[in-house]
C-alpha cells in the first residue's frame, strides 16, 4: 500500500500540486486520471520521489520515503518498476537488452536464465520478432511495450505507468490493461497508473482518483464514475460522443443527477 | 559571476562524489569502460593522426623559413620541431581538439539520456545512475589517452620527416639529428602527465554537463557547447599549473 499525505508541488512559484492525499491499495489497479496538464505525471514523479514535494509525506507500507537513506531508497527502488510516458528505453540496448537490464543488474540468474525470463515478459506483452532491434527501429506503441515488459521483469512489488496505453490502438490497449491488472492481482502488486482513457477507466478502475489542475476533485471507482456529482470529473467522463450518448441513457434510465453510489469527495 | 562559478564548483564536486562510488556490478562496468575505451578512444585515432601529421609539418616548415641566422646550427629546426611537439602539441593542443570532440560527444549523449529520461528510469531502478554511465567515459578515456598523446607526438614527427624528404628546405640526415639531440625523456613524461589531468578535465567536465541538461534538445546543445567551452579553459589553466609544478 501507498499513501500519499497532502503533496504539494512547486516549479519555480507555479503550484502545480495542491495539497493531494490519496491511497493506493495492494493487489488492486489504481488510477490517476485528469486532463492533460493537470499534474499526474507530477504527482506520480513525486510518489516515486524523482520529485522532492515541497510539503507532504509519502509512505510505502507505512515506511516514510522522506526519512529514508540513500541505501534504503535504493533497496526500495529495486522493487518498483516503472513505466515512463516517453518509454524511456536505453538506445544503446537492443529490445532483448533492454528487458534483460534489470535481470542483469540485479538477479543472480544465469544468462540462460535472464534470457528466458526476459523472453517470457516479451512475449507476455505480445510482441513477437523484436528482439534484436534497436528502440529507434520500433514503432512507439512497441516501444511501450518493451518499457512494460522491462518494468515488470523483476517482479516489482509496486508497478508505476505513466500512460501505459497511449498511442496503442484500441485492441493493444485492452490487451496491455488486461495485462496488468492480471499481473496486478496475481503477484499482489500495488499497481499505479496513469491515463485519460476512458475504457482503461471503465476496465481496470478499481480505485480511481481525479487530478483536476493539481486539486484531487474524486475519489471512487469504475461503478460510480457515471454517477458523481463532480462538475469537472462529469465533463471529463463525457467528452467524448460515445459518452454522451451514455450519459443520455444513463440519464433516461436513472432520471437526471440521481446518483445512487456517489464517489467519495476528498 | 564569481559566486556563481564558486557554486557551480561545489556541484561539480559533489556530482564526482556520486560518480566516484563502488558499482553496482563490476563486469557490466568493466564491460562499459571497454566499449567507452573503443568509442572514445580508439575512434579518436584517425583525427590524432591527420592532425598530428600537419601540424609537424607546418612546425617544421616554419622553423625552416624562420631560422635563417648564421649563427644558429641547422639541426636546430628538427629539436624546435621536437621540443613545441613534445612540450606543448602532443598534450595540450591535443587536448584542445580533444575537448571539442569527446567532450561534445559526452555531454550531447548523457544530455539526450536525461531529457528521454533514461537516467531517471536507472534511477528508479536503483542504480547510482552517475556512477554507472560516467565512471566508464572517465577512466576508459583517462587510461586510453597517453596512447593518443605517444602517437601524436610519432605523428608530429613523422610530420616534420616528411618535409624534409620531399622538400629541399632541410635534409633528412640534418632533421634526424636534430631530433635526437639533447634529447629528455622527462618531457614526454611531462606530455603524458599533463594529458592525464586533461582528459580528466575533458570527460568529467562535459559529463557534469551533460548529467544536469534540463530540458529538451535546445538546452542539451546548448549543454555541449558549454562542456566544450569550460573544459578548454579549465584545460589551459591546468596547463599554465602543471607547467610551473612540473618543469621548475
Ligand atoms: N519540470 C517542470 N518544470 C516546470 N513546470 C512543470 C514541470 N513539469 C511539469 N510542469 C507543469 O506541471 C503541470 C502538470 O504537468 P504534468 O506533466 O504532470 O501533466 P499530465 O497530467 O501528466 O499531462 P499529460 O496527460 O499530458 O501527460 C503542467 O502545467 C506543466 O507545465
Ligand atoms: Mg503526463
Amino acid at each position: 500500500m501507498i499513501e500519499a499525505k497532502n503533496v504539494s508541488k512547486w516549479f519555480d512559484g507555479t503550484r502545480v500540486l495542491h495539497d493531494i492525499s490519496a491511497t493506493f491499495e495492494t493487489g488492486k489497479t489504481n488510477l490517476i486520471i485528469g486532463q492533460s496538464g493537470s499534474g499526474k505525471t507530477v504527482f506520480m514523479k513525486c510518489l516515486i520521489g524523482l520529485l522532492t514535494p515541497e510539503e507532504g509525506e509519502i509512505f510505502y507500507d507505512g515506511r516514510p520515503f522522506k526519512q529514508m537513506t540513500d541505501a534504503q531508497r535504493r533497496q526500495l527502488r529495486t522493487e518498483i518498476g516503472m513505466l515512463f510516458q516517453g518509454s524511456a528505453l536505453f538506445d544503446n540496448l537492443t529490445v532483448l537488452g533492454n528487458v534483460m537490464f534489470p535481470l542483469m543488474m540485479f538477479s543472480k540468474m544465469s544468462k540462460a536464465e535472464q534470457k528466458e525470463r526476459a523472453q517470457f515478459c516479451i512475449n507476455r506483452v505480445g510482441l513477437e520478432n523484436a528482439d534484436n532491434k534497436y528502440p529507434s527501429e520500433i514503432s512507439g506503441g512497441m516501444q511501450k511495450r518493451v518499457a512494460i515488459a522491462r518494468a515488470i521483469s523483476l517482479n516489482p512489488k509496486y508497478l508505476f505507468c505513466d500512460e501505459p496505453n497511449s498511442g496503442l490502438d484500441p485492441k493493444t490497449s485492452i490487451l496491455i490493461d488486461q495485462l496488468l491488472s492480471d499481473i496486478t492481482h496475481e503477484y499482489k502488486m500495488t499497481t499505479v497508473i496513469n491515463t485519460h482513457d476512458m475504457n482503461s477507466v471503465l476496465g481496470i478502475g478499481e480505485n480511481i482518483i481525479f487530478i483536476n489542475k493539481g486539486h484531487c476533485d474524486w475519489i471512487g471507482n469504475d461503478h460510480n464514475i457515471f454517477r458523481s456529482r463532480s462538475k469537472a470529473l462529469n465533463d471529463f467522463v463525457f467528452a467524448s460522443k460515445l459518452f454522451q450518448e451514455v450519459k443520455i441513457f444513463l440519464e433516461r434510465k436513472y432520471g437526471a443527477g440521481e446518483g445512487g453510489g456517489e464517489g467519495r469527495k476528498p | 559571476m564569481i559566486l556563481s562559478s564558486i557554486k557551480t564548483f561545489g556541484h561539480y564536486c559533489m556530482f564526482l562524489t556520486q560518480v566516484f562510488r563502488i558499482p553496482d556490478k563490476w563486469s557490466v562496468t568493466l564491460r562499459n569502460t571497454v566499449f567507452e575505451i573503443s568509442k572514445l578512444g580508439v575512434d579518436s585515432i584517425p583525427l590524432v593522426i591527420i592532425i598530428s601529421i600537419f601540424i609537424g609539418a607546418v612546425i617544421c616548415i616554419q622553423m625552416t623559413l624562420n631560422i635563417v641566422s648564421p649563427l644558429v646550427p641547422s639541426y636546430s629546426t628538427g629539436l624546435a620541431t621536437r621540443e613545441i611537439l613534445l612540450l606543448e602539441f602532443s598534450s595540450s593542443i591535443l587536448s584542445l581538439i580533444l575537448a571539442g570532440k569527446v567532450g561534445s560527444n559526452i555531454a550531447s549523449e548523457i544530455g539526450t539520456m536525461r531529457v528521454t529520461e533514461q537516467i531517471d528510469a536507472l534511477d528508479i531502478m536503483g542504480i547510482n545512475s552517475a556512477n554507472y554511465i560516467v565512471l566508464p567515459k572517465i577512466v576508459g578515456f583517462v587510461l586510453f589517452v597517453p596512447v593518443l598523446c605517444i602517437l601524436s607526438m610519432f605523428m608530429g614527427l613523422f610530420g616534420g620527416w616528411l618535409v624534409a624528404e620531399f622538400t629541399t628546405m632541410i635534409s633528412v640526415e640534418n632533421y634526424i639529428y636534430g631530433i635526437q639531440t639533447m634529447f629528455s625523456e622527462w618531457y614526454v613524461w611531462y606530455g603524458i602527465i599533463k594529458t592525464y589531468f586533461f582528459a580528466f578535465i575533458i570527460t568529467s567536465v562535459a559529463a557534469y554537463y551533460g548529467y544536469y541538461v534540463k530540458g529538451g534538445s535546445l538546452e542539451v546543445g546548448k549543454a555541449s557547447t558549454n562542456a566544450v567551452v569550460s573544459s578548454s579553459i579549465l584545460i589551459l589553466a591546468a596547463d599554465v599549473i602543471l607547467t610551473k609544478l612540473l618543469l621548475q
